[in-house]
C-alpha cells in the first residue's frame, strides 16, 4: 500500500515537473536579431504560432555579443527553462558547455550538431533547396550570368553557394556563377550597405539574378536588385513579400516548423535528443511560390522544378554537400 | 578594363560620401578643440531619425531635416558635457555612441514594431538618382562621355552635396572670420579669449556645424544608399571618418582624398572577391578584407609623415582667474 502510494506520488511529482518544464520554453536568437526578416525571424514565426495555439509564452533572449550567448543559455537553464532552443551555428560551443552542466535541461540546437544525451540537433540539407533555386535562377536568367552573395565566409554558407551553383549548371552548363562573401565575422550577416554594393558589383558583371544567403545583409541585396530592375532570391524565411515582382523566389528553410515542433513535442512529453536532418523529402527545405512571385514563374518552369525536386528526393540527382569534404567538386 | 575602372570609381563615390561628410564634421569639431569620437553615434542617430521621419511624413527632405535635428541635439549634448562642464571628450563621445546604439533600436521597436527597423522606404521617401543634363546624349562618346554619364551622373543629391562641402569647408576654415577664430580656438584658446571672443560660443557653433554634417551623412545611409534603418547600420563609418581626418592631417582637401582612398579600397575589395589571380588561385575573402587597413597602416607609417593635431584639442578651456 505504502509502496503504491509512494510510486503514485513520485509519478505525480515527475509528471508535474515534466509539465512544468514544458510550460517554460525558451529561445536564444543569434546576433542578427530576431527581426532579421530571414533565419531568426523564421524561428520567431514558429514561436508565435506555438504561443497562439497553446497560450504558452516563450522566453526570448537576444544576445548583443558573442560573450552573452553562453551567459544567456546558462541563466535560462538555471531558471529551469526547458526546452531551450538555440538558434544558429554560432552557439555550438556554448550549447556544448551549458548542456553538460545542466543534464536535466533539454536543448535544441538549430543548424549545428552537438552530441550529448540532452541535446537535439536539427540541421537542414540547404544544398538541396539551393539546388532548386539555382535551377530556377538559370531558367530565368537572360544574360547567362547569375550571382550568389553569402554572409559570413563559413562552410555552412558555402554549402548554399555550392548547391546553388550545381542547380544552375544542371539547367545551363555554360552559365557563369559569380560568388561573393560579405565578410569573415558575424557582422557579415547584418551589413545591408555592403550587401547592396556586392549586388551592384555583380550586376555590373552581367548577373541578372542574385541569390543572397546572408541574413540581414540580404535586405540590401534585394533593394539593389529592385533599384536595378533585376531579380533576387531570398533565403531561410519566405521573403517573396519584401519586393513583389523582384523576388523570384525564396529558398525556404523551415526553421519555423522546426522550432514549433520542438515546443509541441516538449509539451506532449515526446521531445527526443539526437540528430535530425531535414531535406526536401522531409519538407525541411523548399522553394517558395506564392502570390508575390506567381507572375515571375511560368507554368513550364514550375513543372521543371517539380521534376527536379522529385529527382532529388528519389536520388536520381545527387546534390553534393560542401560540408562533407569542404570542396565544391561535383 | 576601362569599364571596370569606371564601375569601381562609381562605387567609390557612393561609399565615400558618408565618410566625407562625417570627416568634415569631425574637422570642424577638432579644429575648434573638441575631440569627437561620437561621430559614429551621430551618424547612427540621424540615420534612424531620417528613416523614421521619411517613413512617417513620406518625404525624404523632411527625413533629412529630422536626421539633422537629431544629430545637432546629440552634438549639443556632447558640447554641454565637454564645453560647459569641461568633461572628458572621449568619455562623452563613447557615451553618446552607446546611448544611440541602444536608443535607436528601442525607439524603433516602440514606434514601428518591426524589431528596431523602420519600414522599407520607397518613392518620395528616398533620395533618388539624378541624371545630369545631356548624360544620355553623351553616353556613347568614348572616354569623356563614359566618365560623364556613368561616373558623374546618376548619383543622388547628397553625393554631390558632400563633394561641394569640401571647397565650402576650405573657404569657411581658411577665408572667413569664423574660420580664423575656429582655428585659433583649437590652437590657443587663451589668445582668443584675450581678444574678447567667447571660446565656448565658437566651440558650440563648431559642434552645431558638425551635427549638421553628421546628420546629412546619417540621412544618406538610411534614405539614399539604403532604403530604411537597420540596427548598427553605421557599421564603423564614424571611426573610419575619424581615421581619415587624422590621415588628412585635419585639412579639408587631404581629408577628401583620404576618404576617397578608403572608399576606393572598399570598392576594390568588393570587386576583387572571387577573382582568380595567376599563381595564387582565388583570393581569399579575409585577405581582401584586411587590405584597406594594411594599406592605411603602411601609408600612415611610410608616406604621410607626422600628423599634428590642433594644439588645444581635447583640453577643456578654463579661464584663468587671479
Amino acid at each position: 500500500m505504502k509502496g503504491i502510494f509512494l510510486a503514485t506520488v513520485t509519478a505525480l511529482a515527475v509528471s508535474v515537473s515534466v509539465a512544468h518544464a514544458a510550460d517554460k520554453p525558451a529561445v536564444v536568437y543569434d546576433q542578427a536579431g530576431k527581426f532579421d526578416k530571414s533565419f531568426n525571424e523564421g524561428v520567431y514565426d514558429g514561436i508565435m504560432k506555438y504561443t497562439k495555439e497553446s497560450g504558452v509564452k516563450v522566453r526570448e533572449f537576444e544576445p548583443k555579443n558573442e560573450a552573452q550567448v553562453e551567459q544567456g543559455l546558462r541563466r535560462l537553464a538555471k531558471r529551469g527553462y526547458s526546452p531551450i532552443v538555440a538558434v544558429g551555428f554560432t552557439m555550438t560551443s556554448s550549447v556544448q558547455k551549458v548542456a553538460k552542466d545542466f543534464p536535466n535541461i533539454h536543448f535544441t540546437l538549430i543548424d549545428s550538431v552537438v552530441d550529448l544525451p540532452n541535446v537535439e540537433s536539427i540541421v537542414f540539407k540547404e544544398h538541396e533547396g539551393s539546388f532548386l533555386v539555382g535551377a530556377l535562377a538559370a531558367m530565368k536568367s537572360k544574360t547567362g550570368t547569375v550571382g550568389f552573395i553569402g554572409g559570413m565566409d563559413i562552410p555552412l554558407v558555402r554549402k548554399f553557394g555550392c548547391g546553388f551553383e550545381q542547380g544552375v549548371k544542371y539547367v545551363a552548363p555554360n552559365d557563369t556563377v559569380i560568388q561573393n562573401m560579405t565578410g569573415s565575422t558575424g557582422a557579415a550577416f547584418n551589413d545591408p550597405t555592403k550587401g547592396s554594393e556586392l549586388a551592384k558589383s555583380q550586376f555590373s558583371q552581367g548577373a541578372d539574378v542574385v541569390f543572397a544567403a546572408a541574413g540581414g545583409t540580404g535586405i540590401g541585396v534585394y533593394q539593389a536588385a529592385a533599384d536595378a530592375g533585376h531579380y533576387a532570391i531570398g533565403v531561410d524565411s519566405n521573403q517573396n513579400h519584401l519586393h513583389p515582382g523582384v523576388m523570384l523566389s525564396s529558398m525556404v528553410k523551415r526553421v519555423d516548423q522546426a522550432a514549433y515542433n520542438t515546443f509541441k513535442e516538449a509539451a506532449a512529453g515526446e521531445w527526443k535528443p539526437g540528430l535530425q536532418v531535414l531535406g526536401l523529402a522531409e519538407d525541411g527545405v523548399d522553394w517558395a511560390l506564392d502570390d508575390n512571385n506567381k507572375s515571375l514563374v511560368s507554368a513550364d518552369m514550375e513543372a521543371k522544378l517539380a521534376d527536379i525536386k522529385a529527382k532529388i528526393i528519389s536520388g536520381d540527382i545527387k546534390v553534393h554537400d560542401y560540408m562533407s569534404d569542404s570542396t565544391c567538386n561535383y | 578594363m576601362f569599364d571596370t575602372l569606371i564601375i569601381m570609381l562609381d562605387a567609390t563615390l557612393r561609399v565615400s560620401t558618408p565618410l566625407i561628410l562625417a570627416a568634415l564634421a569631425g574637422l570642424y569639431a577638432e579644429r575648434s578643440g573638441i575631440v569627437d569620437i561620437g561621430l559614429e553615434g551621430k551618424i547612427l542617430g540621424s540615420a534612424f531619425a531620417a528613416a523614421a521621419g521619411a517613413a512617417v511624413f513620406g518625404s525624404a527632405w523632411i527625413g533629412l531635416a529630422c536626421g539633422v535635428l537629431a544629430s545637432i541635439v546629440l552634438a549639443l549634448i556632447h558640447g554641454f558635457a565637454c564645453i560647459t562642464h569641461r568633461g572628458d571628450h572621449i568619455v562623452s563621445g563613447v557615451a553618446i555612441n552607446t546611448i544611440v546604439a541602444g536608443l535607436t533600436v528601442t525607439l524603433g521597436l516602440d514606434w514601428f514594431g518591426m524589431g528596431g527597423q523602420t519600414p522599407t522606404l520607397s518613392g518620395d521617401q528616398r533620395f533618388t538618382e539624378i541624371t545630369l543634363p545631356f548624360a544620355d546624349a553623351l553616353r556613347d562618346v568614348p572616354v569623356i562621355g563614359q566618365i560623364y554619364s556613368n561616373l558623374l551622373s546618376g548619383h543622388n543629391i547628397i553625393v554631390y552635396l558632400a563633394f561641394l562641402m569640401v571647397p565650402a569647408t576650405y573657404w569657411i576654415i581658411y577665408k572667413t572670420r569664423f574660420g580664423l577664430r575656429l582655428r585659433a580656438v583649437g590652437e590657443n584658446p587663451h589668445a582668443v579669449d584675450t581678444a574678447g571672443i567667447s571660446v565656448a560660443w565658437i566651440r558650440y557653433r563648431a559642434l552645431i556645424v558638425c551635427g549638421i554634417l553628421c546628420g546629412i551623412a546619417g540621412a544618406y545611409l538610411s534614405t539614399a544608399h539604403n532604403a530604411g534603418f537597420l540596427k548598427d547600420m553605421s557599421a564603423g563609418k564614424g571611426y573610419m571618418a575619424l581615421a581619415a581626418l587624422i590621415f588628412g592631417k585635419w585639412r579639408p582637401v587631404p581629408v577628401l582624398f583620404a576618404c576617397l582612398l578608403f572608399g576606393f579600397l572598399d570598392a576594390v575589395a568588393v570587386r576583387l572577391q572571387g577573382v582568380v589571380i595567376p599563381g595564387m588561385g582565388e583570393v581569399p575573402v579575409q585577405l581582401i578584407e584586411v587590405l584597406p587597413y594594411v594599406l592605411t597602416v603602411l601609408l600612415l607609417a611610410g608616406f604621410i609623415g607626422k600628423a599634428v593635431a590642433p594644439k588645444a584639442v581635447g583640453r577643456p578651456y578654463v579661464k584663468e582667474r587671479a
